[in-house]
């Protein structure tokens, strides 16, 4: 019981450090880098509770996927430059009291979460939830989501097709003049519709674009 | 005291996974370097020790000696971090690789979704590099791999389920049992030439080694670095690869278990039969490295999204109707 104490602590410790570092570092690429750590730290808690198959997800997903295209966009922006500008311009005075509502909006949130464990205080006790102990944890979690819950979990899926298929709509325009190639016709190209020998007549020479 | 005695056999048993692993990278980069050089005519690394196998401790010897240069406008503390991340990465996600019954270092039930965490955050090594180096040809060379790596990874999870319907289970062990009867290679055939093609472009080896192209991007991630820390990248690497070949051999070649068990076969312990699977499929990449050209990068997306994924969640449908209709779903479900 006292390894499980010591790291549970050490993880958690580190998950709560990370998470403050995410908003107190000014370099964008730090944040990223420790929100990942603190993806990382969060998924080994996952593990030490039992849930090994939400923990690799949560790897998979948010550390293998989600947190790359962060990077992604944030190693595009010239972090050296805007690092003190930021803070000096207008603009940013004015998002201040948005960002403030919306932390107040959470804070509320957090408040009524914690507020229903008084209403219901074996909602947290295992054994309250029936948990067959031969079954693993992944068997579990499938038993459950494609019987009882299989239409809330498609409609999660139908949810994530539209938002891929509205990012796709908005992102994608139809250039004008780019050359497209295709795989078929370069490979199925012949030698006699491609090279063609001409006679060039002295001083006049040949227009070869048609 | 009784921790202690835990945490003391736990570290010998790491110790006894790990350094014959570090020891046969070694071995292996040799064997890639003289595999490249037969096939194209030469005799390749043949001077250092019998039949040039020290060769590799040579080079590591050199580059311990060397000295490491950190660039002066570099993100210090990341570009040291990202030599350490893909080697530790490369080593710890062997933990799970079964070698025979009794021989696995954890036997985790979820072991195929852990090696496909690790490998997903391989990534982070070559983007840390390339993004600290602050220099123009690591980034874009780190760019490009994250991309590539991202875009494989989507179709060797999606080969993955394609086994583990067959398997019905998430434990690397129960898989190479599932495979008693029949190797996963002859019904998943299309999948296992599709997880090759993939584990290539996941560990950015020729015809997919963009990232470090050297007549476009000098060395990719890997320009700024020096001394041991481009060793550790280069022991990673070829890490990275063994694991690669350790999975498909899980996944499709029967793991530990004999071909045939019968009484000449199964002679042999189970761990040398895993070895030997390992050393064919790397035999094929080293042989692939030296025969085929390199992609042009709009064509390795287009292999990734427009015909592997496409094809692999074809043939996931295919398996689930098929083993749903003859019943053959396994009996654990």
């Amino acid at each position: 019981m006292v390894a499980h104490a010591i790291f549970f602590y050490f993880f958690s410790i580190i998950a709560v450090f990370a998470a403050v570092m995410v908003i107190v570092s000014k370099n964008t690429v730090h944040s990223v880098f420790y929100l990942i750590l603190d993806f990382i730290s969060i998924s080994c808690l996952f593990i030490m509770i039992g849930a090994e198959f939400l923990g690799m997800i949560m790897l998979i997903v948010y550390v293998g996927a989600v947190a790359v295209l962060f990077l992604f966009v944030v190693m595009m922006l010239n972090v050296s430059q805007q690092k003190h500008e930021i803070f000096k311009e207008k603009i940013f005075s004015s998002h201040i009291p948005f960002g403030l509502l919306i932390g107040v909006i959470i804070f509320l949130e957090l408040i009524i979460v914690i507020g229903g464990w008084k209403y219901k205080p074996n909602i947290i006790e295992t054994e309250s939830i029936n948990i067959d102990k031969d079954f693993t944890n992944t068997h579990a979690i499938g038993s459950v989501i494609y019987t009882d819950y299989i239409h809330l979990f498609q409609l999660a899926g139908v949810i994530l097709l539209v938002a891929m298929i509205g990012a796709i709509v908005l992102t994608y325009r139809k250039r004008e003049g780019v050359k497209r190639q295709s795989y078929f016709k370069q490979i199925s190209r012949e030698r006699n519709e491609g090279v063609e020998l001409i006679e060039v007549e002295s001083n006049k020479g040949v227009n070869l674009d048609d | 005291m009784e921790y202690l005695y835990i945490i003391l056999s736990e570290i010998y048993k790491i110790l006894f996974l790990l350094i014959p692993i570090l020891v046969s990278v070694a071995l292996i980069v040799w064997f890639d370097r003289r595999v490249w050089g037969l096939v194209q005519k030469r005799r390749g690394p043949n001077v250092v020790g019998p039949f040039g196998l020290f060769q590799t401790l040579a080079d590591a010897l050199k580059y311990i000696f060397k000295e490491i240069i950190i660039p002066a406008s570099a993100n210090k503390v990341i570009f040291i971090l990202a030599p350490i991340v893909t080697m530790t990465l490369a080593l710890i996600a062997w933990a799970v690789i079964p070698f025979s019954e009794t021989f696995i270092l954890s036997n985790i039930n979820v072991g195929i979704l852990y090696i496909f965490a690790i490998s997903s955050l391989g990534v982070y090594g070559i983007i840390m590099g390339g993004w600290a180096s602050n220099s123009k040809y690591p980034f874009l060379g780190s760019i490009r791999s994250a991309a590539q790596m991202i875009s494989y990874e989507v179709s060797i999870g999606i080969i993955i389920v394609n086994v583990l319907l067959c398997v019905g289970s998430l434990n690397l062990k129960d898989i190479v049992l599932a495979q008693q009867k029949i190797w996963f290679i002859i019904p998943l055939f299309p999948m296992f030439v599709i997880f090759f093609i993939s584990a290539l472009a996941e560990t950015n080896r020729p015809p997919f080694d963009l990232p470090e192209a050297e007549a476009e991007l000098v060395a990719g991630y890997q320009t700024e670095y020096s001394g041991m820390m481009y060793a550790m990248f280069w022991l990673g690497e070829y890490a990275n690869i063994l694991l690669m070949c350790a999975l498909g051999s899980v996944l499709f070649l029967g793991g530990w278990l004999s071909p045939i068990n019968l009484f000449p076969f199964n002679l042999l312990p189970p761990a040398i039969w895993m070895i030997l699977k390992i050393l064919l499929l790397f035999l094929l990449f080293a042989l692939i490295k030296a025969i085929v050209p390199r992609y042009r990068y709009d064509q390795l997306m287009r292999l990734g999204w427009k015909v592997f994924l496409p094809f692999s969640l074809f043939w996931v449908i295919l398996t689930a109707s098929f083993l749903y209709y003859f019943d053959m779903l396994p009996n654990n479900i």
